[in-house]
Parts: C-alpha cells; structure tokens; sequence
C-alpha cells in the first residue's frame, strides 16, 4: 500500500513541527493538527471497475498563538491565526511553506482582535497508538477477491483501504499519534431498478470466510427481493429497524443534538429534553464511547478524549459534548470534542430482543433495513423525515411475505426512541464509517436494531 | 492571497510534461492550487481567522483497457515519478476488468478566468473583518434574538491541466461565499433565518455581496426570526404554491439536476447517491413538466458558481438545453459518460479537487425565465402560500419522492400576500411535479445563485453547482407545517 516505513509519517511530522518550533519569536505558541491518508480506491459499477486510484495526503492545521497574551487564555483574549497547508513531505518544499504560512499567521494575528474563546492543551500528554493488525490485502488480491464474489451479480460500491494518520504536536513538547491501517468494502448487490442489498465489510484483517458469509447473506436476500413487491400506502406501521437504519436515525439526531453550542444557542433537536423534560424510552443509553471506537484519543487543540461520555442515560438527557471553544464561551470543561461536537464513536446500548426473534416479535409490519437521505422536518422538535432503502420486507405473521417498495417515514425522535419504542435488539453492530469526503473516515458506530410500534409513514 | 503566476505555471508544466508518459494511450495531469480563506463574528465575537492552501495533482493515465489514477501532493520530480508509477499498476490491475476500455478524451487547449470586479484583494483583513462586525452587531434586535453569525469565505483557485497529446487547459476561478444568520428561541420554539442558506454565493470579488442585497439583508433577518416565533404553523392540505428563487434552487437541483445525471442512470451511484427515475429511453419523448419548463446547462452565465471553459476531463463547456417546453432533450453526461451511453451529454465531468477523479456533476443548471411578473404569480392564487429559503430537504434515491421545508412561509389570500407562517413544508414526486408548474417568473425576477455543497460519488465528492431561477408557481401541492 504505502510506499512510506510504517513510522515514516510520524516521523517526518514530529520532526518538522520541531524545526517550525525553532522559527518561532517570543512567547508565540505553535499547535499543529495533521490529518493524512495512503489510500487505494477501487469503485465497481455491475462487477467491473468504474475508477480505480490511490490518493496520497498531508494536511497540517497550524495555529499560531500569542502566548505573551495570556498563555490559556484571559477575558480579553489571545491574538492568534489558523492555517492548513498541504504538506509534500519534502523538506525544502515544506519547510518553505511553513515559513510563509507563519509569516502571513502573524501578520494575521496582528490584524484581528484577540479571541477571549481560545484554548488550547497546556499539560505536555503524549499518546502514540498504531493499530495495524498487518491484514489489510494487497490491491490485486482484493480486486481478484471481490470480482470472483461479484460472480454473475450486479455488484457496485467500493473498496477503500490504507493508512490514515491523525497527528498533534505543539510547540510546548506535546506529540500525539494515531495512525491505522483499514479496509472498508462498502458495496451493494442489486436485482433491479432500486431493488438491492446493501453490505459493509470493513477491519483491521480481512477474515475471507466472514466477508464470504456476508455474500451468501446479500444473495439470499436478493432472492426474498425477487418476490413481487408490495406497495404500501401511507400510514401507522409496526416497523423494525435494522442497526443501520438506526445508525440514520441517531446521526440526524447528532446533528447538533449532543453539542453544548447547539444545546446553549437553543439549535438542538433535543431541545425539548432540555426545556420541557422530554424523555426517550429509559432503555435508551448514548454514549461517546472512544475506547470501543476506531477514532483517535486526542483531538485538533491537544486535548485528550476520555474513554467515554453518556450523553443519554436511562432515556434522559446527561452530558454534552464539550469543545475547547465552547468550554471557554460557556465555562464547562472541555471533553475532547472536536469543533462541531459531534460524536466520532457513538454507542447505543442493546436490549432484549435476541436476533431469532425479531421477525416473530414484529408479528406484522416493515422491517427496513437501511433509511436513507434523512433531514429535519422541525428540527426544534426532533421531528425527522427519510425514506426506506435497499432491503425492506413486508412481514406478516412473524414471515417475510415480500419486498416493500419505497417510502418516506416523516416521526419525531420521541415516538420512535420514546413513547413508541417497543424493545431493542440484544445484539449490537459495529459499523466503521465508509464516508470519505476529504479523506477516510476514522468514527464508528455501535447500535442495536429498534422495534418500534405505529411509525408514521408519508408517502 | 497570492496567484499562480505565469513564471510558475511554466516552471510546474515544464516538471509535469517530463513526468507524463508518453508510451500510453492516454496520460493526464490535472494540478490545482486552492487558497482559502474563512472569516465569521458570531455573538459578537471574531473567529480565529482561518487560511488554507492545498496544492496537489492527479495523473490519469488510460492504456491497453486499463485505467488509473495517483492524486499526490508530493510536486517534486521524485513524487511526480511516484505517481506515474501508481498510476501505470492500477492500469495493469484493471486492464480487461473496467466499464470502458476505449480512451473518450481529447487534448484541447484553453482557458478560463472569473469575472472579478471589484477584488477583495483591494480590501484589507481589518476591512473585511470589520464588514462582519457590523453586520453581526446589526443582527442582535431583541434578548430572544440567541445566536447570530456574519462569514465571508473566498476560494482561488488556479487549475492546470496537461495531456500527452499537448493538452492544455488553464482554468482560474474566484469565488465569494457571504453568509448571515439569526436565529431566535422562546420557550422550545426556535427559529432561523439566514442570508439564502448559503447560496447567495458566485464568482467575484465584492460585488457578489451587492448582487443579492446583503446589507438589507441584515436588518430584513432578525425581524423575520421573530416574526416567525410568533406565527402559527403552516397550514396542511393542497394548494398552490409559489416559491422563491431561493427555495427553486433545491427543487432543480434535487428533483432535476440529479435525476439527469448521467452516471447515476448508467448505475456508478446506486451503492451511494442513488440511482435516477429517468431512463435511457426517455430522452427526446418524455414530458418532464409542463410547457411552460425551460431548464439549461449554461457553463457561460457571467458569475455564477460554476462557470468554467474546461470540465475536468477537458471538454469544452457550451450551454445546452436539457429540457425544452417541458420536453426532456439531454442528460448531464460527460465524455465518459456519453461513450458508454451511447448518447450526447455535456461538458460536466468534475472534481471535488486534486484528490478526486471528475465524475459527472451539476455545473450551472438553471430554469430559464418565464413571462409572469411577480405579482401577477402571487395575484393568480386565491388561496396558497409563498415559501422562500430552504431548511430542509429529503428525496429518495431515485430521486422521486421528496420532501422538502422553508424556512419562511406565508399565506397568499386572495391573489395577496398575508400572514407568516413556520415550518412551512411540502411534498411531492418529482414525476409528476414539475408538471404542476403553472407560472414561471420573467426576465427581471430571474436570481442567480449557487449550492456550495453538493455531495456525491465514491470516493465522497463536495462540489459547488450553480443554480438560478425565477420565483415558480406550482398547482395543487401537498403542502403541511411543523408540530404543534
């Protein structure tokens, strides 16, 4: 995959931070927050290849801070600039832009008032994390592997896989590292028109029995999904949803729901658990679970994240997500979170309902397996509206009877995690993003599927 | 922010043609240099200035019935070298296994330049910042007015693409992006108003902050915000409806800019975009909205996001009807699109950046003007609403069923403009939509704006489209408010 050692990266970072440390004048202060890739792309349309690549990348975000202002910060601020700059990892090239990118920072920072919101880690904790189990294929090996799986199926998606590297380093001696090499084969098995099976497969080692169980799993469906379909009409209908459809639900709900900004300027969808002491079901537990993520423990100013953060316990509301910004705007201490508070390892807790008794408990309705292309309906009351996706069945009697056609649900968060909220999975899914817009992503989630009576379908 | 210059851009071809191959049936390298910068007070307070700078290229090389790509931000002759080689094994890796063998792309050369009036470059940080304090502090009316911002973003960038065959196409875009928003709360009832959602944005310098009103703009918000705490929600059932340029830019581009993507009718999004109701059979014969529908790919509308000479693989970008008198003519395909299809397209093979190979994309994608004034639209309307600025948006994935919110309604009674109302929504498919539309707004209330994020492909792809529009009146729409 890389051309780079496994270290390479790391080195080369530090190593430059360090130099860029020795250019600095007074009391400046320089953060440095690197996100980086070696990733290889290959992107299948009807079992053959559409586009197939590799991106290398080097992202620095530096801020240069005036540290004579007040060190952490005072009432009247620290007069401070932020810039990215794409590195070549070559020395003479990069050392070139960093000595222009520090001299344009500080006659920006000379330019703009001092930021009374600024903070920035000021305890030198150093972390290094490197999970790369060594198990992720080489390029002709997955290609071989997934065309022989795509047989004679309509298989489109794509493979990603590599190195992603996230580095912090600062001028005060601070250096964090995680890097990690994965694989996520996001990819679906169509029959026709919007009929399909949507799969990930995604890890540190690829398992060819389990990625082969995963085929037998989408092929088996596909022939469920040959059944004539049923078109439902608009209405009340008992409805599982599969962990990953719930994994929408809960991202719309994340969606400023979990930030202390958004709770403190009243944008939160869970508004209403704030002002009116709105509750979800008390089976209902959310966390920021990091230990259990594949994210890394430290984020963009240097502050380390804790192993956990309920933000839900017992269906009612606990705990924020906390930037360091929002931590100085609103004087609660800072959690780690990044600059939108948003969760990168959500948890859900898991219930009751064993997988073989899904079906039997549903009796008679939908099960959805995926919700796609979610927004708010009223965002104040955390109403949500989505369509159904890939695999969804008509159930009757505790047997799928046949593939539904597409519809759009249009429910608020506190029916269908709440009042309406029948039971939840015993079994909870992990599932690495494959999102990839600027670069792979490193959050994760870990859901149960949810039973839930009279969800409100639209359309 | 500092350009490319010419003494560059020849330093960088000369390095870049001793890097391509020339054994190959095809070779590309596509550079870009992106500089950045984002400036935002919000609640009265400046945000760290923010600068970027991202440089990198992609080299593409087709040969034999193999394809690939290496996107570095390495430049030297050594990284260049690296690429080529990456390149050159995916090539070998995908001879024989891809969805088109034969090489679609031609060697032209051109170029492209923004239209820039008036520069920020003549301003100076403390003057722009300044511009966002005021308009910051302006939008703080009332206690209950609980959050404000006032952003201006700029992105230059200075594009180069070579091909072995002595391509070469130099493309440099400016664009502004301006934002306002206020947002106001009582109890658990909070409402936002922003300045278009993002999308008064557009090639330029200064004078995209003028062409749309943005300082009245910031008097005209807060009081809206709180005109909207206090109204009752918009009400349900069917009627007709006009919306405002600004809502009109979701609707094309959902319910008319994606379904005619070529890509996704030929499959490539299905895993992930989604795939498209229109078919390959439908082009020339199906009515895709009433006569009264005129819908263009216009790359050459001077300032609108997405103006360029050159899409990403190269091809001449002209103005094209897709759907003329409501009649479909034409797709959004580009080269490798087309070759596959069998069918024309047009110039809109696009990348996100360096890092992303040009898929098929929105560009300038526009309702071309009607005959109906503004007032004549609302006076045709005994009992409807008028809804303006998007809030929400959903639709499936072939994208037919939608729905989508405002953030400001209100009620037209009797040919006239009346009460406020919040949340206003509506609902529909796209099908069978487009052929309610029953008036189209003329020449002078004509808007030409812009989404900046548009996502889409695999990998992931944000990109900027332009959108412009008259204000559109639509017959008999399903149409309902938010919770009580």
């Amino acid at each position: 995959m890389s051309s780079n050692s496994p270290r390479s990266v790391q080195t080369y970072f530090n190593e430059l931070v360090s130099w860029a440390t020795s250019t600095l004048t007074g009391d400046e202060v320089l953060t440095a927050s690197l996100s980086a890739e070696d990733s290889d792309f290959v992107r299948f349309n009807r079992g053959e290849v559409r586009q197939a690549g590799s991106v290398r990348q080097r992202m620095v975000t530096l801020d240069l801070i005036d540290g004579a202002g007040s060190g952490d910060g005072s009432a009247a601020g620290t007069a401070h600039a932020e810039a990215s700059v794409q590195l070549a990892q070559d020395p003479t090239l990069d050392r070139a832009r960093i000595t222009a990118m520090i001299t344009q920072l500080r006659e920006q920072r000379a330019l703009a008032p001092p930021d009374p919101y600024l903070a920035y880690a000021t305890d030198v904790v150093s972390t290094d994390v490197v999970a790369d189990g060594g198990g992720v294929p080489e390029p002709e090996w997955a290609l071989d592997t997934i065309q022989r799986a795509a047989a004679d199926h309509d298989l489109v998606g794509i493979y990603a896989a590599g190195d992603v590297y996230h580095g912090f380093a600062n001028s005060l001696g601070q250096r964090n590292w995680f890097q990690s090499s994965t694989f996520n084969f996001d990819w679906s098995l169509y029959l026709q028109a919007d009929k399909a099976v949507k799969t990930l497969y995604a890890g540190h080692q690829w398992d060819q029995a389990a990625f082969e169980s995963k085929v037998r799993w989408a092929t088996d469906q596909l022939a469920v999904l040959a059944r004539p379909p049923v078109a439902l009409d608009p209405g009340h209908y008992r409805t599982y949803l599969a962990p990953t459809a719930v994994t929408e639900l809960i991202d719309m709900m994340s969606w400023g729901g979990f930030g202390l900004e958004a709770h403190r300027t009243k944008q939160t969808p869970l508004l209403r658990m704030v002002t009116e002491g709105a509750t979800l079901d008390p089976a209902i537990r959310i966390s920021e679970d990091i230990a259990h993520g594949v994210a890394p423990n430290f984020q963009e100013q240097g502050y380390l994240r804790p192993d956990e953060v309920v933000l839900i316990d017992h269906g009612a509301y606990n705990d924020w997500l906390v930037s360091p910004r929002s931590s100085k705007e609103y004087g609660v201490p800072t959690n780690g979170a990044s600059a939108g508070e948003w969760p990168m390892a959500l948890a859900m807790g898991g219930g009751t309902l064993g997988a073989g008794d899904v079906l039997s408990t549903l009796d008679t309705g939908l099960y959805v397996g995926n919700l796609w292309y979610l927004n708010f309906s009223d965002r104040a009351a955390c109403r949500t509206t989505g369509m159904t996706r890939f695999a969804t069945f008509w159930v009757e009697n505790g047997e799928i009877v046949a593939p539904a056609n597409v519809m759009r649900f249009d429910d608020t968060a506190f029916h269908l995690l709440g009042s309406n909220l029948v039971g939840l999975s015993s079994e909870v899914e992990t599932m690495l993003d494959p999102s990839t817009y600027g670069g792979r992503s490193s959050a994760s989630h870990r859901l149960p599927g949810a039973l839930v009576d009279d969800m409100t379908f639209t359309l | 922010m500092a350009s490319v210059d010419s003494a560059t851009y020849e330093q960088l071809e000369d390095r870049f043609r001793a890097a391509l191959p020339g054994d190959v049936d095809y070779a590309s390298l596509r550079f870009s240099e992106e500089r950045g910068e984002r400036l935002a007070v919000s609640r009265g307070v400046v945000e760290p200035v923010a600068t970027t700078l991202d440089v990198g290229v992609m080299v593409t090389i087709w040969d034999g019935g193999g394809q690939g790509y290496a996107a570095t931000s390495d430049l030297t002759a050594a990284g260049l070298a690296d690429a080529v080689e990456r390149a050159r094994q995916w090539v070998a890796r995908t001879r024989s296994r891809s969805v088109a063998e034969s090489v679609p792309f031609g060697h032209p050369v051109g170029s492209y330049r923004s239209p820039v009036e008036r520069s920020w470059d003549d301003t100076t940080l403390g003057e722009r910042i300044d511009i966002l304090r005021r308009a910051d502090a302006r939008l703080a009316i009332d206690d209950r007015i609980v959050d404000t911002s006032a952003a201006l973003g700029r992105l230059e960038t200075d594009a180069l693409i070579i091909t072995s065959g002595g391509g070469r196409i130099e493309q440099n875009t400016r664009n502004t992006y301006p934002g306002l928003r206020a947002t106001a709360n009582q109890g658990s009832n909070t409402q936002t108003r922003t300045y278009g959602r993002g999308s008064f944005v557009g090639q330029g310098g200064q004078e995209v902050l003028d062409r749309h009103g943005f300082d009245g703009a910031i008097d005209r918000l807060p009081v809206e915000a709180l005109q909207l705490l206090d109204a009752a929600n918009a009400p349900t059932g069917a009627m007709d409806i006009v919306l405002a340029p600004d809502q009109m830019i979701l609707q094309i581009h959902e319910s008319i800019g994606h379904p005619l993507e070529l890509d996704r009718i030929l499959g490539d999004e299905r895993n992930y975009a989604g795939t498209s109701f229109v078919t390959p059979e439908m082009f020339g014969s199906y009515r895709y909205g009433s006569e009264l529908l005129n819908v263009t790919f216009d790359p050459n509308v001077s300032g609108q996001l997405a103006g360029y000479g050159f899409d990403d693989d190269g091809t001449p970008a002209e103005r094209q009807y897709l759907i003329r008198n409501g009649m479909l003519e034409r797709p959004l395909g580009g080269s490798l699109s087309q070759a596959r299809a069998g069918m024309e397209g047009v110039a809109n093979s696009r990348a996100s950046s360096w890092n992303r190979p040009a898929i098929d994309r929105m560009a300038n994608l526009n309702v071309e003007p009607g005959s109906s004034t503004f007032d004549e639209l609302i006076g045709g309307i005994e009992s409807g609403m008028y809804l303006q600025t998007n809030n929400s948006w959903s639709i499936d994935d072939s994208r037919n069923k939608f729905q989508f919110s405002c953030e400001y309604g209100q009620l037209i009674e009797n040919g006239e403009l009346t009460t406020v109302v919040r949340n206003p929504s509506y609902r529909g498919i796209s099908a069978t939509f487009w052929r309610s539309l029953s008036g189209v707004g003329d020449a002078s209330t004509f808007t030409v704006m812009g989404t900046p994020n548009c996502g889409k492909g695999e990998p992931n792809q944000m990109i900027g489209t332009g959108h412009a529009s008259p204000p559109c009146r639509f017959a008999a729409v399903e149409v309902f408010g938010g919770e009580s």
